[in-house]
């Protein structure tokens, strides 16, 4: 029998049970339903997700709906929108009783007063002329400005087709403002015309990722083999899709054979009532899904098909610390 | 002490559910920590823990997952819960 010691020196055996016992438990919150921008390809805007629910208001329902996901054993609330920080009181709920994450574009900065800690990632839609064409405006301008040089904050880089070639110039402004980044790949859900990924730009843009990892390693968090799933939809030879996908709200997770997924996993609508399908949209194509957690969650929660090689694991631990230093579990 | 057919009949379980190969129940060091070199995670010790339930009529509490690290350990959980009268 293959077990972990037998596949890795010390070195990555003591890198293993950092993370071994982590058993990180997340779940997604719509924090609110409104948003101070509406960028093309928006999957909660272009899905009608911010009609399905109607947000709730009363804050001490807020406080009691959190006791609750503690008591279910969440231990990782990742708060998105609409965009959470038009909502801080309900940030400051979760935030005050649980390690919580705040997705964010970064145009309204959080007080740090209330938030020392808290871990922000800002979004980004590639360089100004992108930003302001699926954005409407060019956002690094004002984010940067407001997280600069902060330790727990970094950004969530979402390449389109239209980047290749000018990631780099996007890292080194990142870098430049004392910053770290990840990266993950435009899905498109609103088809907007040149931003569907070809295959010959999937095999482009994962070679740049690379190139990017190796030539910024102090402020790229990411790793060659998320690169690859993300950018190939593949792990160990399976597709990625519904059928895989381990980021299904568990309650209305129907399907079978169960894959491996996320252990009582959520994403909940602003009301606190209504579940959504998954961490993204409803009316996504899981076979050309991009998103990026999903995919890092995929290679996560199969752990044990990873241990078969030494590179395989090593793959899955490199994946998992990247996880665990997005959220803050492991440091940077 | 553990019961040796406890022992025997979890890692038979443990060895079917995770579809481990090359390894036997005769074989399998049932001193060998499940998370640090076998690899489980949570949901692999919940869906143990669900076989557990049915074959013993015992239930497996989730804050008890991280003590759970071998079928030892396993064993002797069980054995005093079904001592206790559980």
């Amino acid at each position: 029998m293959i077990t972990v010691s037998s596949l890795l020196d010390d070195h990555w055996y003591q890198r293993y049970k950092a993370i071994s016992r982590l058993n990180i438990r997340s779940s997604i919150y719509d924090v609110t339903d409104r948003c101070n921008l509406r960028c093309k390809g928006c999957f909660f805007f272009s899905s009608g997700e911010h009609q399905v629910a109607s947000e709730e208001r009363d804050l001490e329902k807020w406080k009691v709906f959190v006791d609750n996901e503690m008591k279910r054993g969440v231990n990782l609330a990742i708060l998105i929108g609409g965009e959470p920080t038009l909502c801080l009181d309900r940030v400051e709920v979760f935030y005050q009783r649980l390690p919580s994450f705040c997705a964010t574009n970064g145009l309204i900065k959080v007080p740090r007063d209330r938030f020392p800690d808290m871990m922000v990632g800002i979004s980004l839609w590639g360089d100004a002329e992108d930003e302001k064409l699926l954005r409407g405006q060019d956002t690094f301008k004002i984010s940067s400005a407001n997280y600069a040089g902060d330790p727990h904050a970094y950004y969530l880089y979402t390449i389109t087709p239209k980047q290749l070639g000018k990631t780099e110039k996007i890292v080194k402004k990142i870098r430049d403002v004392g910053l770290k980044v990840h990266m993950q790949l435009l899905s498109n859900d609103e088809g907007v015309d040149g931003f569907s990924w070809t295959p010959e730009e999937l095999v482009a843009v994962r070679a740049e990722m690379d190139a990017l990892l190796d030539g910024y390693p102090e402020t790229v968090i990411s790793s060659k083999y998320y690169h690859e799933i993300i950018t190939t939809g593949t792990m160990l030879g399976r597709p990625f899709g519904w059928l895989e996908c381990p980021s299904v709200t568990e309650p209305i997770d129907k399907r079978t054979p169960r894959p491996k997924r996320l252990t009582n996993f959520i994403r909940w609508a602003s009301d606190l009532k209504t579940m959504h399908r998954c961490c993204t949209s409803e009316t996504r194509d899981c076979s050309t899904c991009k998103d990026g957690a999903a995919h890092m969650s995929w290679v996560m929660v199969n752990k044990r098909a990873h241990i078969r090689t030494t590179r395989d694991l090593q793959n899955w631990i490199e994946v998992y610390e990247m996880f665990a230093k997005l959220y803050q579990f492991i440091p940077w | 002490m553990s019961n040796q057919q406890t022992i025997k009949r979890i890692t038979e379980i443990i060895i079917n559910e995770l579809k481990l190969e090359d390894v036997t129940a005769e074989t399998f060091n049932v001193d060998l920590d499940l998370v640090d070199e076998v690899g489980i995670d949570s949901m692999d010790l919940a869906t143990i823990a669900l076989v557990l339930r049915d074959e013993y009529g015992i239930r497996i509490d989730e804050d008890d997952y991280p003590k759970l690290t071998t079928v030892r350990i396993i064993a002797a959980y069980i054995d005093d819960k079904i001592n206790q009268g559980e």
